[in-house]
Order: C-alpha cells, then structure tokens, then sequence
C-alpha cells in the first residue's frame, strides 16, 4: 500500500477492521531513491521500495517465480503510469501498488501497509495471513 | 530404423567438398525421420571447407565448414576407388566396402595444367586445395619470384596470394585481357590497372611456351611464345578445370566429350540410383565451376531423395544458374551480371562510364528500347552491384544512365518476386518477403538464419535489409529502434545523446528525453553509457539506483538469492601464495569452488552481507574485482607461451596481462571476452572471443568479433603481422567503436554482422580512419585506462556504501534464514526452492 511523504495512512480495503500493528525497521534516509531494501518483520521477509517520487511501498520479498527471497534487489521503474519493480531474477515486473504481476496477470504477490512517520522513520505493518 | 521399422536407407556421398556438405547438411535439416543414413567418402585429409575463400586461408583464416553431426559417418582422406552399379556399393582406397540405396557423387574438379614443357618441374603448382597452399607456402619461403598462368578469377587469387607470400608475382593470360569470362575489354583494361598499381606485372594476349628450369633443376622462368620470358621460381596453374569423372567413367557412366558426369534436370546421371552434383557434373551441356549453382544442385538432390524416401515424388530441377559475380580481388572491387557480353545481335545497347582518375569503369547493357537491364561490368566501384543485378531482366526503374551514377537505391518494395536476391543459395525475393512475414522476423541476422540469404559471400546483404524494412513498413510495423517504452531511441543513439550534450545523470535524460521513470531495460543500458563515459564509480549517486542486482552488489547473483565472487586473475597467471588465499577464502566462508572457463576462479554461496567480508580479505591479498558481474571485459585468457612452450614464438601471457590490465572495467553493451594464443596451434582458442590475438614469428594476428555460446561464431582475421603497439591502437578503436554503436546486449558478432559493408568497413574505420573519429575514440581509451579504479577497493573505503550489503536492513548482522545448502562431493550447492509454473 502506498502512503505520500506526508505519511497519510490508506488502509487496505481488506482489512479494514483490525487495527494495524506498526513496526519500525530503518530510518527514511536508509532507503536509497528508487530503490528497494529487504526488512525481516515477525519472521517475514518485506521488501522496502522508495521510489523516485518519495513514496514508500511495500511487498512479500518472495520472488514467485524463483522461489528466492529476491524481490528487493530489483529495478525500480514505471510500466505505463504505474511504479513497477522488475524481478532481479527472471525480470517479471510486478505492480509496486498492488503486488500484481504485469507480465503474468495470474500472479500476485502479497502487499503490505508501509508509512512514513513524522520522525522520519520508516514503519510497516503485516496484511493478514503473514506473520501476526 | 526409419519410420515403419522399414530398414533405413543408405546414402553415400562420394567427394566431400561444399556442394557435398550442403547436400548432407540439406537432407540431415529437413529428414526428421531418419529415413536415410549418410556414409560421406572425401580424399582429401580434411572435412568440407570453404574453398570460395581459399585466399584467406594464407592469412590464417579457418575455412572449415561446421561439423555434421553424429549420424553422419564420413571417412576422411580415403579416396573411392570403384562403383558396382550391380551390387550398389562403391570400394574404397582402403578396401571398405560401403553399400548403397542412393549414390550421390560429388567429386569435384581438378586444375587443369596444359600440356606444356616444364610442367613436373619442381616449383610448379596448382591452386585448389588446402594442401596445394601449404606446399605452395612452405616452397616460397626462401624465394623472391613467381608467376601464375591463367589471368581467370581463381589466377588472380593466387597471384594475390603469392604477393602475399612476398614473392613479386605476374600474371600470365592467354587472352587480351584480365577475367576475360567475366569482363569486357574495358572492364579488364582497369582491372590490369588497379593490378600494376599494385606492384604486380600483367601479360595478357600472349600465350606461353614452355617453362624453363634454373641450375638447380628446378623452375626459373616462364617463357613465353614470343621467345619473352618472366623470371618465376613459384609456378601456379590456374587455366580451368576439368571436372573429376573418372569414377564415373569406369563403371559406365556417360560423361561428356570434354568431361563432366551427364545428369538431368534433377540431377540424376543415367543410372537412377547415381546422382551427380557440383563441377564434376554436366548439366544442360553445361559445368559450372560457381559455388552458387553447386548449392542448387546439391538442394535438388536433397529434395529428391527425401521425397524418394518418403514415398512421394520431388518435381524439384535445377532450374540454371545465375553466373553474377562480386569479388574484391586486391582490393579492386570487380562485378559482372546477367549477360555481360549481349552485343547488338542481342539487340543489346551499351552505356558505359569510365573515370580513368578514380580507376572506375562501369558499363551497362540494356535493351534497345534502354528499359529492360541484359547485363553488366562494374570495375573499381562495385557498389551498386546487389541493386543492379536483382534488375536483371525486368523493367529499370530509371534511365541507365542514372543507375551507373549511383541512383540506383533499390526501394526493396520493387523488386519482382521471382528476382533472385541471393545467387549463392538462390534466394529469390519471394521468399524472403514470404519468410519475414510467416515468421515475423525483424531484424537482418534473424533473416539471414532463416533463409540462408546472404550467408555465403554476403554481397546481398544490403538488399536484405532494403526488402525487410520495406516489408516491415508495408505491414504496418514501424521499423522502431525504440530499446523500452521510456526511450524512442536506440542504444547508439542514445550514447551519442548523452556523450554530445554532456549528460551525466539518468534522471536529466529521462527528463529532457524520455518518459516515465525507466525499467530494468533502459537503466543498466543508460548506467552502462554513463560509465563507459568516465562518471566515476558506478555506486556513485543516482549511478547506485539504475543498476542491475549484479552490478549493485559487484557480485553475481545465482538461484538460490546468494551470490558468486570472482577476483581478477589477469591472463591467468597466479601466485602460489594468492591461490592459496582464494582458497583460504573459500574455506572460511563455506564457499563453492569452481574454476572457470576463463581461467578464473568462481567461489559460489556468499550471502549479501558476506561480500564485503571476503572481499576485505581478497582485496587485503593483492586482489582486485574480476568484474564478472559486469556487462564489461571478463577475461583475457592465454596459452603459456614462448616463456616456457617449445612451440611458441610470442609472450601470449605477458600480451594478455597487459590487454587484461588496459580493459579491464570498461563497460560494453554486453559482455566482452578475449584470449591470446603464443602460436598458430590456438591453445587459448582466441578465435571464439570478441578479440582474439594470435602470435605470429613477426607479431600479432588480430582476430574479431567470436563468440562461444548459443550462436558460435568464428572471429574474422582483422589485421596480420602486427607490433604491439598496433595491436593495441586497433583494439582500442575497435571495442570504442563498439562500445558508441552497437545495440543493447548486442555482442560483437552480431554487431559486425549488422554493420552494413561488415568486416572492410570496419578495418576503414579503425585502419583508415574513414569517418575521422579514431583520435575521439584513442582519446576516449586513454581516458578509461587513466581512470580506472578497483570498483571493490574503491567499496570497503567507503562505509555508506558498505551499509548497504545487508540481507535485512533492520538487522544487519543476520543472515538471510531462508537459504539453505545440501553437500554433494564434498561442496555446497542450493536446495531446491519451491517456484509457480
């Protein structure tokens, strides 16, 4: 899930019920521009992009094509008008919004809330069925 | 067994030159049901090779045709001594006896030396085989003259090759004239020119008499009829062939009056189980001694045989040849089409244009109404060749006087269908327009794979590409260099972009042109011009975000999400003590170790916050980063040498250290790997890499543009005898030129083999300086070597650059817990990972 450099939560339509359960993992400098990082969240591997605009998001580390936990190590770009990070792997490109594949529509991989706090930390928050 | 478990059957090829490699290689492509086995009987000691470029053979080119493959039995340097048409087998020199269901031969044409005094002289030879050039090679050293008899094609390429053995050599032609069954007399009056001008002497419309011996009994002089005679201590034959058909002849076959094995329009010589292809055959009255034509009849065998054995009939003949022909002899570049000899019975009108300055002669024959092209001379200025002659015999599309003057761009989208574009593999336009569209081919390479247009002398090459883009732009596709959706540009263009306006950030490009924000396509490419234009290291700045994982972490990522190290080991050469702590290395870290094919050492496994690590302890050893992840020189590999090999005649080791150390970071479009050899044996198999150098007694012979892997090329001879210097300055502009021009991931052998005018524009290029870029691109060399740095010396100096190669960024110290290993023969290699189809 995306939020602006402003840090204004969206919460995913999913779960809308519970309340998010936020953890800190690095510093927003930590994040190199249009690139992405890897941070080990309750025993989750969640991969961190900023993108070049600033904004923050946040995807399973999980490559599903590979198998290996490679997802943050790839190439940050735009497909049409859409942040994209391309697999270092086998280079499917996926949906930095909602996790999609764009070269393979039947897969996805899971997305996660990600926010910017006033402090300039960095925060994330498990969607449902990883880790808590 | 073929289909049906019906025997197979058997098909024995008697001769094993290219028109018998080009049957078998015909029948093996399209016979998926191995409805017929090969036995292929060839005298000479070696397999098929190219004799159309015998020439370069001197130069060190290797002609050898690829291998069949394994189903092909071929018995080499075993001569075939009989046919028993009864019993259909066919003896050999050394008593095999091989049965037959169908006979193909093959068996070529011998020179033919006329019957004059001095001909069994020592020092007199002939010119067609690999054999004769080695014993015309190893009978030159030592002497200073020589002459060849027979001012034809093949004359002319001998002459050239003695020039080049450096005896000071003349020619020899009984008619009044050079090439005179391709030529006019003006067309061989400035071929004689451009000849003497290189040094050569021409004696045309005197026949000779006899060949005279010196003291010591072995050939001085040519003497000619008019009681002249020309001093020649090397004496080569080359007055015409005489087609090998004494197999045939002896067991009752007909041949012709003045040889030649009589076959029908498909081939087949009187016995229905004998077939005949090539120059022993006399087809139509005629022997052909073209390549071109030879190709066609061993595809019409094929055809039959396949047909034959399928069940079916085959209506395929050959249908005559067209006898066009281009050639560069001494760098004279000389072409005749159609009929370059309709005179005004034909109701033939010539044009003719003739620039004694420049030394071009250009004639035209055409109709007499001037709208239908007969045929045509080209001497000095064969440019227009490929256009000219796919005209032959239709409409012209101007008056003829325009099309010796260079209007002659063929709009590709002309030409008629049944025009023939490629007369070595008869390829007419037709089929290649039908082959682009059922198999949407975009690109030259790709048409060329498919049609086999243009893989023989290459000539129609730029025609290829006028009838493609001509093609492709009727079917709606825009010809688009565009490399992904950001840029509308290709990669050349792009460089040239970056490097004129002096851009040194991805975001300024994009801005200023292009769209979006990038991909994984354009930001390496754009990241890979940015350093091979000297911006510093290549984790610099915005530099660190539009690199690939490999170039990130200055490692090779592997399946499993660990990574490979590779330190630089120049020319191979390594020190008890530094391999020691390679493997050191590789113990502490629990790494797999694997030596390399470029004589380098791979150590597998490491984890991301590992390399820094292991690369503090190879780095604090002497090492430095083998750029392996790198679209950029890998390895300059090296035989041993004349240091210690008894047959080496140059330091190959200390040449690819020096080269190994001059390249090494320069980022290409794709990878870049070279090798030296200290002698012609080839023990580092230079001629598989981008630039492969083999030592010569005199220096360097410069080979380019190889390539292992999927698509194997042999590297081009380039450039002989060259000092090191040389050596380097060539190289230099060579990998600049490359490095500004070509596309993507595009390696150096498809590049060369795109660059329209291929291997000679080249060497204008980087030899002559034709496009007077070379002191941009020397400069631009010397400016890579002067900043050069080690890219992981340059890391673990730097911690915010270190602080990046963690697993987890909010726990640096952990390892990644999902990767795991299982052991096999004492190493560790990945457990298998759980994937999605």
């Amino acid at each position: 899930m995306t939020t602006t450099p402003e840090a204004t939560l969206v919460r995913d339509a999913a779960s809308p019920a519970r309340e998010a359960r936020w953890f800190d993992v690095c510093a927003y400098d930590d994040l190199i521009p249009e690139r992405g990082a890897c941070a080990m969240v309750e025993g989750t591997q969640v991969a961190l992009f900023r993108a070049f605009d600033g904004a923050l998001y946040a995807l399973a580390n999980l490559d599903p094509f590979s198998g290996a936990h490679v997802l943050s190590r790839g190439i940050l770009g735009t497909r049409g008008g859409a942040p994209t990070v391309a697999s270092p792997m086998y280079k499917q490109v996926f949906d930095l919004r909602t996790g999609t594949c764009l070269d393979d529509p039947r897969v996805a991989v899971p997305t996660h809330l990600i926010r910017r706090t006033a402090g300039d930390r960095v925060e994330v928050a498990l969607s449902d069925g990883h880790g808590q | 067994m073929g289909a049906g478990n019906k025997p197979d059957k058997s098909l024995v090829v008697i001769g094993h030159g290219p028109a018998a490699h080009r049957l078998v290689e015909a029948l093996r492509a399209r016979d998926t049901a191995g409805a017929w086995t090969v036995t292929v009987i060839g005298e000479e000691t070696r397999t098929a090779y190219d004799r159309v470029a015998l020439t370069t053979y001197l130069e060190g080119a290797d002609l050898a045709y690829p291998p069949h493959g394994p189903e092909v039995t071929v018995h080499n340097g075993e001569r075939a001594a009989a046919i028993d048409r009864a019993a259909r087998t066919v003896t050999t020199s050394s008593g095999r006896v091989v049965r037959y269901d169908a006979l193909v031969l093959a068996t070529g044409s011998a020179p033919f030396v006329p019957p004059v005094e001095g001909r069994d002289l020592p020092g007199v030879f002939v010119y067609r085989t690999i054999d004769d050039l080695d014993a015309i090679r190893d009978y030159a050293d030592g002497r200073e003259t020589g002459a060849v008899v027979g001012g034809g094609l093949l004359g002319l390429e001998a002459a050239r090759a003695l020039q080049g053995l450096g005896l000071r050599s003349g020619v020899v032609e009984v008619a009044p004239w050079l090439m005179p069954r391709q030529l006019d007399e003006g067309g061989g009056a400035m071929l004689r020119r451009h000849i003497e001008d290189l040094g050569m002497a021409v004696h045309a419309g005197t026949p000779m008499s006899r060949l005279e011996a010196g003291e010591d009994g072995a050939v001085a002089r040519v003497v000619m009829a008019d009681g002249t005679d020309i001093g020649a201590e090397v004496v080569v034959f080359s007055a015409g062939i005489r087609p090998r058909d004494e197999l045939a002849r002896d067991c009752g076959l007909p041949v012709g009056e003045r040889g030649g094995i009589v076959v029908d329009e498909a081939c087949r010589t009187a016995d229905p189980a004998i077939w005949a292809i090539g120059e022993c055959a006399l087809i139509g009255g005629a022997v052909y001694g073209l390549v071109g034509p030879c190709f066609s009849m061993a595809e019409v065998v094929a055809d039959r045989l396949l047909a034959e054995a399928a069940g079916g009939s085959s209506t395929a003949v050959f249908e005559g040849a067209d006898l066009s022909t281009k050639l560069k002899l001494m760098g004279v570049d000389v072409a005749s089409f159609g009929d370059p000899f309709a005179g005004p019975e034909q109701g033939a009108l010539g044009v003719t244009y003739t620039d004694p300055v420049a030394g071009i002669y250009k004639r035209l024959l055409v109709s007499d109404d001037a709208k239908t092209l007969l045929g045509g001379v080209l001497v000095g200025d064969a440019e227009s060749y490929g256009t000219l002659r796919a005209y032959v015999g239709g409409s012209l599309p101007g008056p003829p006087e325009q099309m010796l003057f260079g209007g002659t761009e063929a709009a590709g989208g002309d030409l008629p269908g049944a025009t023939v574009i490629c007369s070595c593999n008869n390829v007419s336009a037709e089929s290649i327009r039908c082959s682009i569209a059922d198999h949407s081919l975009t690109d030259v390479p790709a048409v060329k794979d498919c049609t086999r247009a243009g893989t023989s002398c290459g000539s129609c090459v730029p025609l290829v590409k006028k009838l493609l883009d001509a093609e492709l732009t009727a079917a709606g596709i825009e010809v688009s260099k565009a490399i992904c959706e950001h840029f509308a540009y290709s990669r050349a263009e792009l460089f040239d972009i970056v490097r004129v306006r002096g851009i040194t950030s991805f975001t300024q490009l994009v801005e200023q042109h292009g769209t979006g924000r990038g991909c994984d396509i354009c930001k390496p490419v754009v990241a890979s011009i940015l350093a091979s234009l000297g911006n510093g290291h290549i984790l610099e700045g915005e530099q660190a975000a539009l690199q690939d994982t490999n170039d990130h972490f200055l490692a090779n990522l592997q399946k499993n999400g660990t990574y490979s190290v590779v330190p630089r080991i120049p020319g191979g050469e390594i020190t008890p003590d530094r391999l020691i702590v390679i493997g050191e290395v590789a113990r502490d870290f629990g790494l797999y170790t694997k030596i390399t094919g470029g004589q380098r050492i791979d150590l597998f496994g490491a984890r991301v916050e590992q390399l820094p690590e292991i690369w503090k302890r190879l780095v604090d050893a002497g090492f430095e980063s083998g750029h392996a992840y790198g679209k950029s020189l890998r390895t300059v590999k090296s035989c041993v040498g004349s240091t210690w090999c008894r047959f080496g005649v140059q330091d190959s080791v200390g040449m690819a250290i020096r080269l190994e150390l001059r390249y090494r970071g320069l980022r290409a479009p794709h990878k870049l790997k070279s090798a030296v050899s200290g002698c012609a044996r080839e023990c580092a198999e230079a001629q598989s890499k981008d630039f492969g150098i083999i030592a010569t007694e005199k220096g360097w012979n410069l080979y380019l543009a190889g390539n292992g892997g999927m698509r194997p090329r042999h590297a081009d001879l380039f450039a002989t005898d060259l000092t090191d210097d040389e050596l380097i300055r060539y190289i230099d502009r060579f990998l600049m030129f490359y490095i500004r021009t070509a596309d993507r991931l595009q390696r150096t052998a498809s590049w060369l083999e795109s660059l329209e005018g291929g291997l000679d524009y080249l060497r204008e290029v980087i030899v002559d300086d034709s496009l007077g870029i070379c002191a941009e691109l020397d400069a631009a060399m010397e400016r890579h070597v002067a900043a050069y740095s080690d890219e992981w010396g340059d890391t673990l100096a730097d911690p915010d650059r270190l602080s990046r190669f963690v697993s987890f960024v909010n726990a640096p110290q952990e390892p990644d817990p999902s990767i795991g290993f299982a052991i096999e023969r004492e190493q560790i290699k990945p457990l298998p990972l759980e994937v999605i189809k």
